[in-house]
């Protein structure tokens, strides 16, 4: 490679105007163009020992498909990132690559790293705008079924990656759209759902079924679909789905709403085309958010665009500590939302009507770090006071649904209910797979994705097993 | 996509519907309910398992048109199709031989206590049924229920059929005189309070069934959650069934009032962009 000057700022990703997107569901994002792409991958040093591919959970040949960039070559670009990531339009958007990839791109040391997220997001963007032939791939069929319960990143993953190695592939869903986190959790305005909708009719295209409407532990147990049904293996991937509330006076007013609640209204449900689409959100003129993460943030900026006047994040540890991605804290700033920070909320007051309004909150400040390396918050003494609010999302964490542990006595789970594996994903009972945040707790896409692929394998060697 | 293949007027705004959905069928116990909605912008709306026939694979539903989802519901025709039904949901109700049980239905509950009565009754229960209505026009289930049950009694509000009165009278009657092992309640939330207060003084085992405002139905949500004991419980799975004398009653009216001006909204607004729209200015 040629010696160049080195650009020491990513190139800007193109956005859509704060104040105009702050009232509107269309993507706040809107993705390089062919020339600030190329431009873009130019900086990238195409390192011989690239640290950029350790960061990534499901190891993108990074330098490559960059160079593959350069060369505009995009088909093929898509192509090797595929093998190893079969969502990446979705990943190149909500990937927290300040933590994964980028983070370790030799680039960062002295200057930015390389928009390594943005670049994926091209590629996959250009494919499905220009839907190269699909290179079809005689695929070899194998005669045993797998059934894959939830459609969340990590199901999809797995579900790909077993249907082209040539298994029966059925992926059985709850709700009445597949996609997981993707369609009922992350807004539109951050990933649009016709992009999911793409990924996951291409899945389809492989051949794997998708039934919606069944909800696992209900309709069939997991020992019926493997006795009555004749699926040779199972992969439980149901999430971490079950939402958290702090159980706090006041919680149970009308207007307090878990965070799931209220993005499913709006996501899943279309509330914010109400009453064309017919579920309703009631969330009034000033809402408090609790929490700190990608869940809070998603819904705070969700509540701007409702149209609320005051839309707060009420957090009991610093902006350092944060846990959402960057570029979600800062979007969420450059549109309005406030910040309340070292304040955590200790009563939720109601009318006589049973009506949220107000939070009465307490501040706090940074101990001593814990175990895993984080201040802990310590309320400070006579320090509450009263904020006038009309509604409240709790967005405090999740936990996994029970419905499956309840209905599987032998399915061993730990203390907070997470499905116990071993390093191949294999749980306590044979046959039977499981990954993403089921096991993990509330994690990342691209962490779900990559179990997804994990078992995959595990799920090929052990029916490899049962073939001979 | 299910498709209806019976519809029944069973009194003024109360159908009943056959809907195909085998593998539901095949896993339906009394207690347990779906989650049904019509079209793409339809709601997500909870109904109980009226009925279900495992060999022919479809289940009845029998709904009230009270808000702007159900009127379009009952719109319907054989032939039409419901575009999601999702279940069976929640836990089944617990049969087994108590010995002598009341169940109560008023309303619309009539219809979900039909598949508990029955099944209390195959276990060898001596069944005394209670139903009530507002009158005669709303009043149905007498021949399902009677058929169930050992002793039937029925009342209206205003008298227009069976005794004038509420279900509450009939059941204050029987057990100041029987010794009754346990109670099935089923109906409006006021209903099933009244229900409890009753039965809580002779300290007889009472079992409703909670309609709270669900969303997802498999306990994702959490905006169907209750106090039961001074426990957050989802209904949608801990439930619906839950002991009436732990309800938290005042706070399930309450919350049921969430989205009341939001509903008449969707109730009164002339829309032709819903499929079924035409008319839903009611
Ligand atoms: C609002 C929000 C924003 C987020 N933002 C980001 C982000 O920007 N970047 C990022 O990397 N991560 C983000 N995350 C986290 C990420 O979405 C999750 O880690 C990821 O989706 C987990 O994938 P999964 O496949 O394990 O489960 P899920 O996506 O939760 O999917 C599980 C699926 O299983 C279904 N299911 C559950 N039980 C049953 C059953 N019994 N039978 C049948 N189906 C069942 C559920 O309906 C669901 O569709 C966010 C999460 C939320 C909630
Ligand atoms: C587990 C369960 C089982 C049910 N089984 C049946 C059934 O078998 N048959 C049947 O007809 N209905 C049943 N319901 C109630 C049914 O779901 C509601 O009637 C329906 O959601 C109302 O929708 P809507 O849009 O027509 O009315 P909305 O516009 O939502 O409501 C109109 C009016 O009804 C009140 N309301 C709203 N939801 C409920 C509710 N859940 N219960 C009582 N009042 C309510 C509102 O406050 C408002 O005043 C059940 C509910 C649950 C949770
Ligand atoms: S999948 Fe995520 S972590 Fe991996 S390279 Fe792409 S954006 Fe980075
Ligand atoms: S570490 Fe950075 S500069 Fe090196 S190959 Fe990876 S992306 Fe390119
Ligand atoms: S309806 Fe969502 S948790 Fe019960």
């Amino acid at each position: 490679m040629s010696k160049k000057e080195i650009v020491k700022k990513k190139y800007d990703m193109p956005l859509q105007d704060a104040a105009e997107r702050a009232k509107s569901f269309t993507e706040v994002a809107l993705g390089y163009d062919m020339e600030t792409a190329v431009l873009e991958a130019e900086r990238c040093l195409q390192c011989k020992k690239p640290f950029c591919i350790e960061g990534c959970p499901v190891n993108v040949p990074i330098p490559d498909f960059i160079k593959l960039i350069l060369e505009q070559d995009f088909a093929q670009a898509a192509s090797i990132i595929k093998e190893k990531n079969s969502l990446p339009a979705i990943c190149g958007r909500v990937c927290p690559q300040e933590s994964q990839c980028e983070k370790h791109c030799i680039l960062g040391k002295k200057h930015e790293p390389v928009a390594i997220g943005r670049l994926e997001r091209f590629v996959a963007d250009w494919e499905m705008q220009n839907t190269p032939e699909l290179k079809n791939p005689s695929i070899p069929v194998i005669d045993q079924k797998v059934a894959i319960i939830g459609s969340g990143p990590s199901g999809l993953t797995c579900a790909a990656d077993l249907a082209k190695l040539g298994y029966k592939v059925t992926v059985f869903e709850a709700l009445h759209t597949p996609g997981g986190v993707l369609v009922y959790g992350i807004p539109e305005f951050r990933l649009p759902k016709s992009i999911v909708a793409q990924e996951i009719d291409k899945i389809k295209e492989l051949g794997v079924e998708i039934r919606v409407n069944s909800v696992v532990g209900q309709l069939w147990t997991i020992d019926e679909l493997m006795q009555e049904e004749g699926f040779a293996a199972v992969y439980i991937c149901t999430g971490a789905g079950l939402p958290y509330f702090m159980d706090i006076p006041g919680e149970n007013l009308n207007g307090v709403y878990s965070a799931n609640e209220f993005l499913t209204r709006v996501n899943l449900m279309k509330a914010y085309q109400f009453p064309k689409h017919l579920t309703p959100i009631n969330v009034g003129e000033r809402v408090a958010v609790i929490g700190g993460g990608n869940v809070a943030m998603d819904s705070a900026r969700t509540a701007l665009r409702l149209g609320v006047d005051n839309s707060y994040i009420i957090y009991r540890r610093s902006e350092k500590e944060l846990p959402a991605r960057l570029e979600e804290i800062e979007h969420a700033i450059e549109e309005g939302v406030e910040f309340k920070l070292l304040t955590s909320p200790i009563e939720i007051l109601g009318d006589e009507e049973g009506r949220v309004t107000a939070i009465v909150c307490q501040n706090y400040e940074l101990g001593e770090p814990d175990v895993s390396g984080r201040r802990t918050p310590i309320p400070i003494d006579n320090s509450t006071y009263t904020m006038e609010v009309d509604s409240v999302i709790m967005a405090i964490g999740q936990g996994p649904n029970p419905l499956i542990p309840a209905s599987t006595p032998d399915l061993k789970v730990n203390k907070r209910g997470n499905i116990l594996t071993n390093v191949a994903g294999l749980t306590s009972i044979p046959g039977v797979f499981a990954g993403g945040d089921v096991v993990s707790g509330a994690a990342t896409v691209i962490l779900a994705m990559g179990a997804g692929k994990k078992a995959a394998e595990s799920i090929d060697e052990y029916l490899k097993g049962l073939r001979n | 996509m299910f498709k209806i293949l019976r519809k029944e007027v069973l009194a003024n705004k109360i159908n009943l519907f056959d809907i195909k959905a085998p593998y539901i069928a095949k896993k339906a116990k009394p207690g347990q309910f779906v989650i049904v909605r019509t079209d793409d912008y339809g709601e997500r709306i909870p109904l109980t398992i009226a009925d279900f026939d495992r060999e022919a694979g479809f289940i009845t539903i029998i709904l009230q048109e009270i808000g702007r989802s159900t009127y379009d519901m009952g719109k319907l025709e054989v032939g039409d199709f419901f575009l999601d039904v999702v279940g069976p949901l929640g836990k089944p109700s617990v049969i087994q031989k108590y010995g002598r049980a009341i169940c109560i239905g008023g309303g619309v509950g009539v219809a979900p206590i039909y598949p508990i009565t029955r099944a209390l009754q195959a276990a060898g229960n001596h069944v005394i049924s209670i139903l009530g209505a507002n009158s005669s026009a709303t009043f149905f289930g007498e021949k399902m229920l009677k058929a169930v049950s050992d002793e039937l009694y029925i009342t209206t509000n205003d008298g227009t059929y069976g005794e004038k009165g509420l279900v509450t009278d009939v059941l204050k009657r029987i057990i100041s005189n029987d010794d009754i092992d346990i109670v099935f309640a089923i109906g409006p939330l006021g209903m099933m309070e009244a229900v409890s207060k009753v039965t809580s003084l002779k300290r007889i085992k009472t079992v409703v069934s909670l309609n709270p405002i669900m969303l997802d139905g498999t306990g994702m949500c959490g905006a169907c959650r209750v106090e039961v004991g001074n426990e957050k419980k989802f209904a949608c799975v801990d439930g619906p069934e839950f002991d009436g004398h732990l309800v938290d009653w005042e706070n399930a009216k309450q919350r049921a009032r969430m989205f009341e001006k939001q509903e008449k909204v969707a109730l009164t607004q002339s829309c032709n962009c819903h499929s079924k729209g035409e008319g839903c200015n009611v």
